[in-house]
């Protein structure tokens, strides 16, 4: 097992992400955070308390569950659906900004995006991560990535936060080919 | 030229060891190491031989239902269980409510000639409880029937009933009650309980059953009839025919193996295979009937075997038939039930199982006691060795056995009738 | 969990986990778009050997919603009314490559029949079997209370209801019973001693025959239909004379405690067990019922079907 990204790094890349999302969209009048749970939803919130921070001012934070869109359903047991909690001024013509751990096949994204159409027609949706890991299956590419981290296929990456696991860090496991 | 057979180093019911000769029908010697030249032997040793097995209450199905069962597939199962007689039961189709039909299925039994089929006539014609059937003609029959019930069905009118149980008198007969209350048991499904109430099934209380006792007791005191109670079931009516029989009025009581074993929880499945009526009953029943065989307040073991096609067994419980299959297995389970329990002796068997019911039924040629001279009715069976019940490995043309799966005690050798080797088992 | 036949077979947890789910699925009902791809491809054939409208149509919306084909095979217009045997109609919807059968059926059990015999291999969802159970409502019918009156905890420990009327033929009281004591409810039933089966005194209940008596006291009144074709069955003398007793009507209603609810599963016979003014009352969550009841019934779905049918639910 490695660390490859200590509390610290962690902290620093979710700061830059934020000021990123900030510049891009000048400022977070337009914007709505939507974490993907179970993950992707504290990193949503973590970014979100970085704006306003910065800003002065809350921005528009929720979740957004992808399990009824998934197309790897049948592959395993269901699973328990996760809170979809839409903010107050919706996604109707906001600038929406999903929010995931680590990108990887894509799919996820895809997902995401299908269950997004259902809720409304947004602006423009971006996508924030704080790890892509690459080995992208679908023509899906985000606009903030915490850090790049090149991967074997077998190797398992580990996003904790401290509210959930105990401590800020990223790890990267050899796992069983 | 009639086979003779030597039965060899089998334990008697009353625990003596003998062997035993047979030639030309009857019982010819006994004594220890009996050798016989030309006699084919029979290997008994760890067996018990009892009396041949009598049945008061069996379904054969023919005519009418032969898919079901027919007298000669009946015949078959009866003698790998042990049987020498069995009693047709009348709800055929037609009913065996007029002396043609008794005659039919006499002539049925005596050609397939495994064993003797006597048959029982309707109390009623057409079982429908309303007019006497030709009850004198039965008796007079080739069939001479001596056994009298609708079973199926109640004889419900108390008037019928008490001019049925007068007129048996003539000919020593008995009238055979399907003891079952028809108001309080109307759509019922299963016994009235707590699993009932949880199935959502409808229930058939025990008082249904003990209700038409208790009346039919008190019926045959005032008529001083002979009255025959089919399968008992709970423990209530056990009550009340030990309180007739202290007050001697003439009454006969019999119990099924299944309902000495198997209770109504086993409702749960909705498998329709445990469906019969009456319904299993709880623990505490099963425990009373047990005490009372034992005790003799029930007189015999009667098996209401009842085959039925597998199109009205697989389906929803409520449009199921009633009934399951008994021939094959009686002996072993009332070895499980009443000889492993300690609570009955294989002579208590011999008298619950072919003395006691040859005598209700007055078969004169059955349930005697094993000695020289008397006919050569017995069955062989080792009470230790085990087997398991598979229903696609039965006599019956049906499969519906509640036991399917079970590991039961005791292995049916041989069984003969008239002398003759009707059943000897494969297996050693 | 590859079928829903009885209460009896989940576990607290597992009717925990259905209400949960359709906690969330009601949020996407909610949206403006009502269709999700969750169950696309899959096969649900709805067996209605048993008139049941409101059953059937909350359970279709509910597949559609998600997804699923529905094959509706319904008594009129089928074969099962009309002698054909329930084996030989479950052959029939294995061969048609069914994935799930919802079935509502006039014989206690039927469902599990289904379940268990090698005649079919897809899930088997008890719509109401005879006088047994009706899961589905049950669930639908924790969900209303779990909404109406529980904050903060996901069971109903604590919450006290009544349920009145005909308990002996009713499914819905029967999975009502076992679930609602298995999510720490406590359960009155109210009837006449003629409509309570014998064997009710093992049930975790407490039973009454004085509705006035319990009213005041309980946070849930659930009515239950009196079928008039019982009638002749001689459970109570006349029909006013239960109302009488047996009825919600105005002046039972003042007795009720002030953020007491009050169901019925439908349909109503107005003016019988309930006046229409008790229907219709701000007490009444008869419609939320309803609107719940295909949620409930998306949720059981999503986990029944939606993963490998291999390893079912894990909780």
């Amino acid at each position: 097992m490695s660390l490859a990204l200590p509390a610290p790094d962690m902290d620093r890349a979710i700061t830059r992400i934020s000021h990123e999302i900030l510049e891009r969209n000048s400022g977070s009048e337009s914007i709505t955070l939507l974490g993907i749970p179970t993950r992707g939803a504290h990193l949503a919130a973590r970014i979100a308390a970085k704006i306003e921070a910065i800003e002065g001012k809350a921005v528009q934070c929720g979740t957004l569950d992808i399990t009824l869109h998934r197309d790897d359903l049948r592959m395993r047991p269901p699973r328990a659906l996760m809170p979809t909690t839409i903010p107050a001024l919706g996604v109707e013509n906001r600038s929406v900004i999903l929010v995931d751990d680590v990108l990887f096949s894509g799919r996820t994204i895809r997902a995401a995006l299908d269950a997004l159409g259902e809720i409304g027609r947004p602006a423009a949706v971006q996508l924030a991560v704080l790890i892509d890991r690459g080995h992208r299956q679908l023509p899906i590419r985000a606009d903030y990535v915490g850090k790049n981290l090149p991967t074997s296929l077998s190797q398992i990456i580990k996003v904790q936060f401290t509210e959930l696991d105990g401590v800020d860090e990223v790890t990267l496991e050899e796992g069983n080919a | 030229m009639t086979t003779s057979y030597v039965i060899k180093g089998a334990v008697l019911p009353h625990g003596a060891k003998s062997d035993i000769a047979i030639a030309d029908g009857l019982i010819t010697q006994m004594a220890p190491d009996l050798n016989i030249p030309g006699a084919t032997v029979v290997n008994a040793a760890n067996a018990i031989v009892l009396p041949g097995l009598v049945d008061l209450h069996t379904h054969l199905r023919e005519p009418g239902k032969e898919d079901a069962e027919t007298v000669l597939s009946g015949s078959q199962a009866g003698v790998r269980g042990g049987y020498v007689a069995l009693s047709a039961m009348a709800n055929t189709s037609p009913v065996a409510d007029t002396a043609g039909v008794v005659e039919q299925v006499f002539r049925l039994g005596q050609i397939a000639g495994l064993l003797d089929v006597f048959p029982i006539g309707a109390v009623t014609k057409g079982l429908e409880g309303l007019e006497l059937a030709e009850i004198g003609a039965m008796a007079d029959s080739a069939a001479r029937v001596r056994v009298f019930s609708d079973d199926g069905h109640c004889v419900f009118d108390p008037l019928v009933m008490r001019r049925a149980l007068e007129y048996v008198k003539k000919f020593d007969g008995v009238i055979a009650q399907h003891a079952q209350e028809p108001r309080l048991t109307q759509g019922s499904q299963m016994n009235e309980g707590f699993v009932s109430s949880q199935l959502g099934l409808k229930g058939w209380p025990a008082i249904a059953e003990e209700a038409i006792i208790a009346r039919d007791v008190l019926l045959a005191d005032h008529v001083q009839a002979r009255l025959h109670i089919c399968h008992l079931t709970t423990a209530g009516g056990v009550e009340i025919i030990r309180w007739a029989k202290q007050r001697g009025i003439q009454v006969t009581a019999e119990v099924t193996p299944h309902h000495l074993l198997l209770t109504d929880e086993l409702a749960r499945s909705y498998d329709p295979v445990y469906k019969v009526n009456p319904p299993l009953r709880t623990e505490s029943d099963v425990m009373a009937l047990r005490e009372a065989l034992a005790d003799g307040t029930i007189d015999i073991v009667a098996t209401d075997h009842a085959p039925h096609p597998a199109e009205s067994k697989e389906c929803e419980w409520q449009e199921a038939s009633f009934g399951m299959l008994g021939l094959e297995t009686a002996l072993s389970i009332i070895n499980k039930t009443m000889v492993e329990t300690k609570l009955m002796d294989w002579s208590g068997v011999a008298e619950r199982m072919s003395i006691t019911p040859a005598r209700i039924a007055r078969y004169e040629n059955h349930g005697r006691e094993i000695a020289v001279g008397a006919p050569a009715n017995l069955t062989v069976m080792n009470p230790t060795k085990t087997y398991r019940v598979d229903r696609d490995l039965v006599a019956s043309r049906s499969r519906n056995t509640p036991f399917h799966g079970m590991e039961l005690p005791g292995v049916v050798l041989a069984t003969f009738f008239n002398g003759k080797l009707s059943f000897e088992s494969k297996q050693p | 969990m590859r079928h829903l036949l009885s209460i009896a077979d989940l576990s607290a947890t597992q009717a925990i986990q259905i209400l949960d789910t359709a906690e969330e699925l009601s949020r996407v009902s909610d949206g403006p778009m009502k269709k999700l791809p969750t169950l696309r491809g899959r096969t649900i054939v709805n067996l209605f050997a048993e008139d049941s409208t409101r059953t059937r149509i909350s359970f279709e919306a509910a597949a559609k919603r998600l997804s699923a084909d529905v094959i509706n095979f319904s008594a009129k217009g089928s074969s099962v009314s009309k002698g054909e045997s329930l084996k030989d109609t479950a052959q029939t919807l294995q061969a048609m490559g069914a994935d799930a059968v919802i079935i509502r059926h006039s014989a206690s059990g039927a469902a599990q029949r289904l379940a268990d015999s090698q005649w079919m291999t897809g899930s088997v969802i008890n719509a109401g079997d005879g006088t047994h159970e009706h899961p589905s409502q049950a669930l639908l019918d924790a969900f209303t209370i779990r909404k109406n009156l529980v904050r903060g905890g996901n069971d109903l420990t604590g919450i006290r209801v009544a349920i009145v009327g005909d308990i002996i033929h009713s499914r819905v009281a029967r999975s009502n019973v076992l679930l609602l004591t298995k999510l720490g409810a406590h359960v009155t039933l109210v009837a006449p001693p003629t409509l309570l089966p014998a064997g009710v005194e093992s049930w975790p209940v407490t039973v009454a025959y004085d509705f006035d008596s319990v009213i005041a006291d309980v946070d849930v009144v659930m009515m239950l239909r009196i079928q008039l074709e019982r009638m002749s069955e001689m459970f109570f003398p006349n029909v006013r004379e239960y109302s009488h007793y047996f009825g919600l009507n105005r002046d039972r209603l003042k007795m009720m405690r002030p953020n007491a609810i009050v169901m019925h599963p439908g349909p109503m016979n107005r003016g019988l067990e309930i006046t229409a003014d008790s229907a219709d009352s701000a007490r009444s969550v008869i419609l939320q019922q309803v609107t719940n009841g295909v949620t409930v019934r998306m949720a059981i779905l999503y986990l029944l079907l939606a993963g490998s049918q291999e390893s079912g639910a894990q909780v």
